[in-house]
């Protein structure tokens, strides 16, 4: 859970997982691209890469090869367990 | 100074001439053979045919594969060619088969999209450039 706030805490990632909602299964490039194009975000692709990596840790990403391609997929489920614990308290996540 | 060519390594190139000729709709400029299973192999646009031209190059260096596998994991495109309309060029190339990691996607001043060309490569295509 703690690995879920950390990584929702930064504005970059949030922005990551805003573009997979809009469509999921992203490569590295099509997220660069939408970053800049959409946010105005100019970090490098080695700096979007760390951020995909701490949102995967988190569980909140999860990659698929397609090919030989590396897409990446916006993960809910460790966003469930966040409504489960204040917004729907008393019912077992299990 | 001009640009005059530029090279995109291919597996197999007389595969890729029938790619880059059949389906994308570029013609052959010079097929000239140079030794083993090798050619001076180059396409133009038939809509820029004094344009520059497309080297379609043999990929046996040791240095491609490992050069060209990490930018495909990423989604990098190596090249960028040119359309009218890449939502109709995304849709003609489909129903050739040909595979896009990335859909027409728009960017706000240009739409662009990403395709494997079957010869070891991504290469996007826009609309504005």
């Amino acid at each position: 859970m703690t690995d879920v706030f950390k990584a929702l805490a930064d504005e970059t990632r949030r922005l990551i997982l805003d573009e997979l909602a809009t469509r999921d299964g992203q490569t590295l490039f099509e997220i660069c691209s939408l970053l800049i194009a959409r946010h105005g975000i100019n970090s490098s692709r080695q700096a979007i890469s760390q951020h995909l990596t701490v949102l995967e840790s988190a569980g909140l990403v999860t990659v698929q090869w397609r090919g030989r391609s590396k897409l990446h997929y916006l993960n809910r489920e460790p966003l469930a367990d966040l409504t489960q614990r204040w917004l729907n308290p008393g019912k077992d996540a299990s | 100074m001009k640009i005059h060519l530029t090279s995109v390594f291919v597996d197999d190139q007389r595969a890729a001439l029938d790619f880059y000729t059949d389906v994308l709709g570029f013609q052959a400029h010079h097929d000239i053979p140079i030794g083993d299973d090798a050619w001076w192999l180059t396409v133009v646009s038939p809509e820029q045919p004094d344009g520059a031209q497309l080297l379609l190059e043999p990929a046996g260096h040791p240095a491609v594969k490992p050069y060209r596998d990490a930018l495909v994991e990423d989604g990098i495109p190596l090249a960028q060619f040119g359309v009218d309309d890449v939502q109709s060029e995304y849709e003609r190339l489909t129903e050739r088969g040909v595979e896009f990691t990335q859909p027409p996607t728009d960017l706000g001043n240009v739409t662009m999209a990403v395709f494997d060309d079957t010869c070891g490569n991504l290469i996007q295509i826009v609309d504005r450039w």
